[in-house]
């Protein structure tokens, strides 16, 4: 693989994770268990599609074949999808997406904040964008977490329950591609695995505080990155692409 | 021909004019979208930046300057996006925050404000319509990725706060 094409896959995942994520907090407008919520998670999921763009964007252009943002997120199927399983995890229960997006906040702040020291200038600029934004998620996830942790006999068995129920999604994050070692070699990305140790400290910490008790599992699923998706995510796809692909070109 | 110098100032006139969609007392200028104005064989570029990357309005201002500069018949002229370094409040210019607060919304104060009022340790937002420090943050999260949402605690009214970046 060419190291323009391996750059063009490490964006594309980066950009992937934020749409599929982006996209699953959408559904949740009009449905937040109070007004303030729904409209954090709304705004959390503009946050992510506006980084998503900005990833996409970029990938497009490394793509060597003249494609913007749109046809990146409309017309991919989803074998060519990169994202993380746990951003295409149904939202489930208001505890659900708190402990998905607890899990994922805390990589995306540790990852955001080592992408800025990128020799690749564009994922450098989009990096420091992107983690201004997401301490702000980072900081809402982790106080729902000990909130409903730490909360109600009920909120604190559900939250528990969330939990140990994404655990097995979490380590994905921290596994690389071959192709994602040789840029880190040159220092265009992060060392993922790297991170893996302050992320287990900063997670484990947050779930003391909330009185809750860390999962022991070690299984993990993977597969994300190389497209091996769980049968979520084409019922995303349907739903977001289904108005692009039925009337190609459309504007509003 | 207009000199350069003369170009570059009647480009930065029309920019002053160009509102904010969502907060229309405001210029783009003053709220830090317009990086710079520079001036290459009669050509304008124009750079520009956006606030909060999902920012809804970003497109919209995008489209707005193009429209000034237009009408001002300045052509020709190229508006380009730049992301580094990124957008942060610190861009608001004074007069730029003092217009906020007159239009209702708090100015933004510093990160660390921001972070204190969420964890309900320290009340130092200031209302916009009483001036009490007597505040209280609802939730970080407003009515555009921008504000939080707060609450005044001695006039009752609840008030945005365009939060730090």
């Amino acid at each position: 693989m060419n190291h323009n094409n391996s750059l063009y896959q490490a964006v594309l995942h980066l950009g992937d994770n934020a749409l599929i994520l982006g996209h699953r907090l959408s559904e949740w407008c009009g449905h937040g268990p109070v007004l303030e919520q729904d409209i954090a998670m709304t705004n959390i999921s503009l946050d992510l599609i506006g980084q998503a763009r900005m990833y996409l964007d970029y990938a497009g252009r490394l793509s060597g074949e003249n494609k913007n943002e749109d046809d990146l997120a409309y017309r991919r199927d989803v074998l060519d999808f990169k994202n993380f399983l746990i951003t295409e995890i149904p939202n489930g229960d208001f505890a659900d997406t708190i402990a998905r997006q607890f899990f994922f906040d805390q990589w995306n702040v540790l990852y955001t904040a080592a992408l800025m020291a990128s020799t690749d200038e564009t994922l450098s600029a989009i990096a420091q964008k992107a983690h201004k934004e997401v301490s702000y998620h980072q900081r809402w996830s982790s106080e729902w977490v000990v909130r409903l942790g730490d909360g109600t006999p009920e909120s604190k068995e559900k939250m528990q329950r969330a939990i140990d129920d994404m655990w097995m999604f979490t380590g994905e994050m921290f596994t690389q591609t071959s192709e994602e070692k040789s840029l880190v070699t040159q220092a265009i990305l992060p060392d993922a695995e790297a991170l893996k140790a302050t992320w287990l400290q900063t997670v484990s910490a947050i779930i003391s505080d909330a009185t809750l008790e860390m999962p022991t599992d070690d299984f993990m699923q993977s597969g994300g990155k190389e497209g091996v998706h769980t049968e979520y995510l084409g019922f995303i796809l349907a739903e977001m692409q289904y108005l692009p692909r039925a009337y190609p070109d459309a504007q509003w | 021909m207009v000199s350069a110098e003369n170009l570059i100032s009647e480009a930065w006139k029309v920019l002053n004019t160009v509102e904010d969609p969502e907060i229309p007392v405001i210029s783009v200028v003053e709220l830090g979208i317009v990086r710079d104005v520079s001036e290459h064989n009669g050509e304008l570029t124009v750079n520009i930046t956006p606030t909060y990357s999902g920012c809804p309005a970003t497109q919209v201002i995008e489209d707005m300057v193009v429209e000034a500069l237009h009408n001002a018949k300045l052509a020709p002229f190229q508006v380009n996006t730049v992301l580094s370094p990124p957008w942060s409040t610190t861009f608001i210019s004074a007069e730029g925050r003092r217009k906020l607060k007159e239009y209702g919304i708090a100015p933004p104060e510093s990160e660390s404000v921001d972070k204190k009022a969420l964890m309900g340790e320290e009340r130092q937002v200031t209302c916009p319509n009483c001036g009490s420090k007597n505040t209280l943050m609802v939730s970080q999260f407003g009515s555009t990725p921008c504000k939080s949402h707060f609450k005044c605690k001695d006039c009752l009214e609840p008030f945005d706060y365009f939060k730090c970046l």
